[in-house]
């Protein structure tokens, strides 16, 4: 169970990014996070695992604080938290094995990391999880070898490796083709099931946030303003989150070109 | 679309490259300025053309003493090289791997602020002066000999190693940080995982110049005692011997050709 409460981060002095958000997720469901480049979505993922500090707000897993750690206690929680990129971020110059075995950085000695000597555990767990997603034939390949679609399942699988109670994905289909993309989210709704974890997925693809997820939640200048079932995310919502109204701190530039820009991020979502 | 006739009737355009500096006052001023300084920076060095002159025929006469040049004191010779080899090769290994620890101490990314401070200034200091000029220190600290030798060369291939390693980290993909950090894992996990492979082939490739450029410069801190092939030739001129000085520099030659053949070939491979 995830709790956030009144997170509210800001960069600088600059207008908040979040601006004291609410939202409680549990069991296995499958959130989608929607809401034009600069809503806050990404920046919202990363103060879970506090790759991002967050200024202020609470935010509970499973009944531990996580904003306020550090050190040891930040590096415990941050494994029980996996998380999935954009641009995959796998070690290019490894193998997908060491990709994979990564995963257990948090929970092996620094020795262990650096001469490989994994626990046999952790090197089935590698193997089951690689044949789950399909990529097992590839263990001893480089990971810049692989496609983009094979690279985001060893992402996935590296994630799925820390054993998390809650697994983010920021915008995961994003750079892959709209098939790849398909297939990767089937995988993560099948996998939030199998494992029974919940998955908060951000994602400007509305259609299969509407397919693949259970919930969506729609951010807008660092607030909420939808949070409902796909059914109920109608055209009204969707305008509502990416429509054509003037961003606050955007009220000096001139209306058109922020009209054209406002316009084109539904492009996508259809 | 026709395409335009040489002696059509309409006539050529002409186009020249505008001049540097565009004003003409500012362009032929600066011109006469370099001209007057170069005569008077001549007329005033205190060249003199009478020792200049007795000079000529003395020059000729050790390029002279050179020809042929003698390979006779052969093992004297190799002695010098191997000291050179063995100073160049440890100093790299060193240098190289201090290297390191200084370029992530340097890395403004990674490190914080005054570990940052303190590794930039390490790398400062041991990149201001000259190998030389080190070398003579260390022959007064150390004594005559290769230790003088390896300790100039160690310091110099860290100063030049850990900048540009440095500037390699500051460049690297955080992403892979990230993903890194996600997983929970510890800074020095994290520099194994997402730092170091990313910046190997430089390493590699930066170790491989400066094996070479060791061994070039081992020759030359030879010259004011820090052991090696240099402090052979040092001797060899100190006796007048132009044809073992002159076989000396032919190998020398010879040497740095193959080491620079060999690291430009190791340099690719590894890409």
């Amino acid at each position: 169970m995830l709790e956030i409460s009144n997170l509210i981060k800001r960069y600088g002095e600059d207008e908040p990014v979040l601006k004291g958000l609410d939202l409680a997720v549990e069991g296995n469901s499958v959130i989608a996070i929607v809401g034009a480049s600069g809503a806050g979505k990404s920046t919202l993922l990363r103060c879970i695992n506090r790759l991002v500090e967050p200024t202020s707000g609470s935010i509970k897993l499973n009944g531990t604080e996580i904003v306020n750690l550090r050190h040891r206690d930040l590096r415990r929680v941050r494994r029980k938290i996996g998380m999935v990129f954009q641009g995959f971020n796998l070690i290019d110059r490894l193998t997908v094995m060491e990709n994979v075995l990564a995963g257990r950085l948090g929970y092996v000695s620094l020795f262990q990391a650096v001469t490989r000597r994994y626990p046999a555990a952790d090197i089935e767990r590698a193997f089951v999880l690689m044949e789950r997603v399909g990529i097992a034939q590839y263990a001893n390949k480089r990971a810049d070898e692989l496609s983009g679609g094979e690279r985001q399942r060893v992402g996935v699988v590296r994630a799925l490796m820390q054993e998390p109670e809650v697994l983010l994905a920021d915008e995961p289909t994003a750079s892959l083709d709209p098939r790849t993309s398909e297939q990767i989210m089937v995988l993560l709704q099948s996998l939030a099931s199998e494992l029974s974890l919940p998955v908060l997925i951000n994602i400007h693809n509305v259609a299969q946030a509407r397919s693949y997820t259970d919930r969506i939640v729609g951010l807008r200048h660092g607030t909420m303003i939808f949070d409902g079932t796909p059914g109920d995310f109608d055209k009204e919502a969707l305008d509502a989150i990416y429509g054509g109204i003037e961003a606050p701190e955007d009220d000096t530039a001139p209306p058109s070109s922020s009209g054209e820009r406002e316009k084109e991020a539904p492009h996508d979502a259809t | 679309m026709t395409r335009p006739e040489p002696g059509d009737t309409a006539p050529a355009r002409t186009w020249r490259k505008p001049p540097l500096i565009a004003n003409p006052m500012l362009r032929y001023g600066l011109l006469a300025l370099l001209a007057a300084y170069l005569m008077w920076a001549l007329a005033t060095l205190p060249f003199n053309w009478e020792r200049i002159g007795e000079g000529l025929p003395r020059a000729a006469r050790i390029f002279g003493g050179g020809f042929p040049p003698n390979f006779s004191r052969f093992d004297l010779l190799l002695t010098g090289f191997t000291e050179s080899l063995q100073i160049a090769i440890l100093a790299t290994l060193l240098g190289v791997l201090l290297s390191i620890p200084f370029a992530v101490m340097a890395a403004r990314n990674i490190a914080p602020l005054p570990v940052y401070l303190l590794g930039r200034a390490v790398i400062i200091i041991s990149r201001s002066f000259h190998p030389v000029i080190v070398a003579i220190l260390f022959v007064a600290a150390v004594g005559f000999g290769p230790l003088a030798g390896i300790l100039t060369l160690t310091l110099y291939s860290i100063g030049f190693v850990g900048k540009l390693l440095a500037e390699e980290i500051e460049e690297i993909d955080w992403g892979q940080v990230e993903a890194m950090r996600a997983t929970g894992a510890g800074y020095l996990a994290t520099l194994y995982y997402a730092v170091f492979p990313q910046i190997l082939p430089r390493q590699v490739g930066l170790s491989m110049y400066q094996l070479d450029s060791n061994l070039r410069a081992s020759a030359v801190v030879g010259i004011v005692g820090a052991g090696g092939i240099g402090s052979t030739l040092m001797n060899a001129f100190g006796r007048y011997d132009y044809d073992f000085a002159f076989a000396i520099l032919l190998v020398i030659i010879a040497v740095i050709l193959v080491s620079e053949g060999v690291s430009g070939w190791v340099r690719k491979q590894i890409w």
